[in-house]
């Protein structure tokens, strides 16, 4: 076990936090600490340009193996950069579901074609994605989507027709990948196909749903009669859950110790407003700060490890912990980034409902329990694959 | 960076496992802690012929192993998860480690040398009554008397200090306060002066006692460290003991999860295994988290406090890690267990089952060297003063 990185690695930090240094100026001054969930709605235009900057300078999607224009970093590199990424106070990727999820999807299970036309636009930042799972229907009972795919032998096309919904950023979107189902009649994850399909079309309808914040960072999305070529549909039709699952294990990874340092720059944020205005003090609160301290500290830990283990294969304990640990841990700071604050706290920056930074990710943590899988299915996972617990009964669906 | 376990350590925690798991059942926990002494002297004499446990981590010029913290902690996760009744902790986490941050040449040669040699347990005895972890319990002290020192006062809460050979005590000049005028002493148990008295324990599985210096006199050969100034020696020696409690927690919280899955799968109520109801599947999936995020600290922390004792660049981290580690620990063992008896329902309230030996040992390690909000305070001393 060793956790100290080696002089090549550190001389990899120091090439990351130069470049950012050196490019993250002028015109993209004001990103800083901008972007990422519950900030999306701010600066899309200057953010697209910001990837395009990144992609020239060769850093965009670090991770990717070389062949598809990734710049093949190891595991260390790519925390470094994470971190360094966060530290700089560098935006948030508004291509983070192209870069970490569709991408590696059509890595790992996308044929010779598809790479080809997909992966670049990802890589050079001028291609956004969206991810079209979730249905009225079809929340964390995902298998039950009902959006429909039938193959029009005449327009050699698969036609969509159906709706998703809370898709984020699908107004910033230029593709979006669509699970929906390709086997009349079938049900539960039997008879689903996986499609990537162009936003920008007449069968598709974006409507922008009004958050909580009151903001709109995702969307319905509707489908009538929406084409698909023949060719973008990822493995066989019926097979698209598994692809649909895979997908679901990207969402974690190295991106996890970038995400924790905009954790630790809000949580520094929340300990510099408590030692101006004397709540540090106050002993519970001085508990509840370090307490968030200390698991964030530990998150960096446990992903440390989870990383490590990656090349054991298998779902690893620490790793199916993840997401209901951080979610849980960022709902917490938002409630204590409240009580720090004391009245001020309700105090808005202006008219009509313009938050601060800390009243948005305070609303905003809301979600972070629910998207991604919610707190209460995580617990189904970590029960029943890491603990072997029983399996929810089944309702014989008719 | 390599945060996962080598094959060697790998190795180290199934030996171990194997071993504990045949010497320190729960009928041999029972039997050792219905005793005085704690343990059974021919368990902890096959840990030292045997095992070569006690000395994992000294150097090997004392006839030590010379493995580091990381080894050592993976021992103790295992001693944690099998309630081990043992001198082991008080002996290698107290003694040896005083002995390896403070100890003069001559002390180690000899002391390092008896412990490996399986010969000699040693505890540390700094607590006063006051209840204090840090500096402000050291209450008892020392007067300079020619070539000897003066010795008075009496400590309390001394792991097996009724039974350690050697105790490493601490003491301070007199009218001293906080940090200012400790020292750090080997002290023979049998001494004149020196008086050592049981305290029974609600956690039976690991003896405290209370030791009583009245008019002690040592000569400067049993003087470690600097005279007056060996508070951040004694600091880091209480540093590392906090970390090695929070690797027992780390154990504990673990088995104690795996008793309540076994336990959930084969109870059956309503016609189905108690398992399968998602109210415990969900109390079972915090369990686990708190399992695993403890031992994440945990590792950590023993990274660091490898570093802290043989030079590293995050040596500077031992203070924070230790404190990271036991409040999270702490309160992650406790509620662990806790979940346990509800889970096992009315079983997990009786004598017979196992579950009370480990909800007892979880407050009592919480308690020993500081408890949760303790330790935060720590951090938050760091973070906002
Ligand atoms: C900010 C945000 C962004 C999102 N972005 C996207 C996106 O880009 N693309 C996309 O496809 N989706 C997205 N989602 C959707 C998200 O994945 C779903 O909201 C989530 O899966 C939960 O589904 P639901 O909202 O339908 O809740 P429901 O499934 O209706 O759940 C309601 C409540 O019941 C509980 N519950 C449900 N089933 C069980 C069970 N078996 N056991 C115990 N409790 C249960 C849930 O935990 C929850 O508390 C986003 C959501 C949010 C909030």
């Amino acid at each position: 076990m060793k956790i100290s990185f080696s002089p090549e690695d550190e001389k990899f930090r120091a090439e990351v936090a130069q470049w950012l240094t050196q490019n993250l100026v002028g015109e993209f001054e004001q990103l800083k600490f901008r972007g990422g969930p519950g900030d999306e709605h701010m600066f899309p235009e200057a953010r697209k340009k910001w990837e395009q900057k990144l992609a020239q300078g060769g850093w965009s999607c670090v991770g990717w193996p070389k062949e598809y224009g990734g710049r093949g970093c190891s595991i260390e590199q790519q925390v470094i950069f994470n971190e360094e990424y966060a530290r700089a106070g560098a935006p948030g990727h508004v291509g983070h579901i192209g870069e970490g999820l569709a991408g590696p999807t059509i890595i790992a299970f996308g044929n010779a074609a598809q790479k080809q036309k997909y992966l670049p636009g990802i890589v050079a930042g001028t291609e956004l994605w969206c991810q079209g799972y979730s249905e009225p229907g079809a929340g964390s009972d995902l298998a039950n989507v009902k959006t429909k795919a039938h193959f029009d032998e005449a327009k050699g096309k698969w036609i969509i027709s159906g709706q998703k919904v809370w898709t984020s950023l699908a107004h910033e979107s230029d593709f979006i990948f669509v699970i929906a189902r390709t086997n009349p009649g079938s049900i539960a994850h039997k008879g689903l196909g996986f499609f990537l399909m162009k936003m920008d079309q007449p069968g598709i309808e974006v409507r922008g749903i009004k958050q909580l914040t009151g903001t709109s960072e995702f969307n319905e999305v509707f489908f009538d009669e929406a084409e698909c070529d023949a060719d973008d549909i990822v493995g066989e039709p019926g097979e698209g859950w598994a692809i649909a699952m895979g997908l679901l294990g990207f969402e974690r990874g190295v991106s996890t110790l970038g995400q924790q340092m905009q954790f630790q720059n809000e949580l520094n944020q929340v300990i510099d407003i408590a030692k101006t205005n004397g709540s540090h003090q106050d002993p519970v609160i001085r508990q509840r700060i370090a307490d968030a301290h200390v698991r964030l500290k530990i998150m960096r830990y446990n992903s440390m490890r989870m990383l490590s283990d990656a090349g054991d294969g298998g779902l690893k304990k620490e790793a199916l912990i993840y997401k209901l640990y951080w979610s849980t841990w960022h709902r917490d700071l938002g409630e204590l980034a409240m009580d720090v604050l004391g009245p001020e706290a309700e105090i808005l920056a202006s008219a009509p409902y313009n938050l601060t930074r800390l009243q948005s990710m305070y609303l905003f943590v809301r979600s972070d329990t629910i998207y991604g899988g919610t707190n209460e299915i995580q617990r189904n996972i970590i029960a029943e694959r890491g603990l072997g617990m029983p399996k929810e009964p089944k309702v014989q669906l008719k | 960076m390599e945060f996962s376990f080598t094959q060697e350590q790998k190795m180290i925690r199934d030996t171990a496992e194997a071993f504990l798991a045949e010497v320190s059942s729960s009928e041999a926990v029972r039997t050792a802690m219905a005793t005085e002494q704690g343990y059974e002297d021919k368990i902890w004499q096959r840990i030292c012929a045997e095992m070569y446990w006690q000395a994992i981590h000294i150097p090997e010029e004392y006839g030590g192993m010379g493995l580091g913290y990381v080894e050592l902690v993976v021992m103790l996760e295992e001693m944690g998860r099998y309630l081990l009744c043992s001198p082991f902790f008080s002996t290698v986490c107290l003694g040896a480690n005083a002995l390896i941050i403070a100890g003069t040449p001559e002390q180690k040669q000899q002391y390092l040398s008896e412990i490996c040699e399986g010969s000699l347990t040693a505890t540390l005895a700094y607590t006063g009554k006051n209840g204090q972890w840090g500096a402000d319990a050291v209450q008892a002290t020392v007067i300079p008397q020619g070539d000897n020192y003066l010795l008075n006062g009496s400590f309390r809460y001394v792991p097996d200090g009724h039974t350690a050979s050697l105790i490493i005590v601490a003491v301070r000049d007199e009218g001293s306060s906080g940090e200012d005028g400790i020292s750090l002493f080997t002290l023979d148990a049998h001494t004149p002066g020196v008086s050592r008295t049981w305290l029974p324990t609600m956690d039976e599985t690991r003896k405290q006692a209370e030791i009583t210096l009245d008019n002690v006199i040592v000569s400067k050969a049993h003087l470690m460290g600097a005279q007056s100034k060996a508070w951040p020696q004694l600091n880091k020696i209480i540093h590392l003991a906090t970390i090695a409690t929070a690797a027992e927690q780390t154990g504990g919280a673990q088995q104690i999860l795996d008793l309540t899955v076994e336990y959930t799968k084969e109870r059956v109520q309503f016609g189905r295994p108690v398992a399968g109801f998602q109210a415990v599947k969900h109390q079972a999936a915090d369990m686990m988290l708190r399992a695993e995020v403890a031992k994440s600290a945990v590792y950590y922390a023993a990274c660091v406090a490898e570093e802290a004792i043989n030079g590293g660049p995050l040596a500077g981290e031992l203070a924070e890690a230790a404190s990271v580690a036991k409040s999270y620990c702490s309160d992650g063992y406790f509620k662990n267990a806790s979940d346990a008896i509800q889970l096992h329902g009315g079983v997990g309230f009786t004598w017979e089952y196992d579950v009370h030996l480990y909800f007892k040992r979880a407050k009592s390690s919480e308690l020993f060297l500081g408890n949760a909000a303790y330790h935060r305070e720590q951090v938050a001393k760091l973070l906002l003063d």
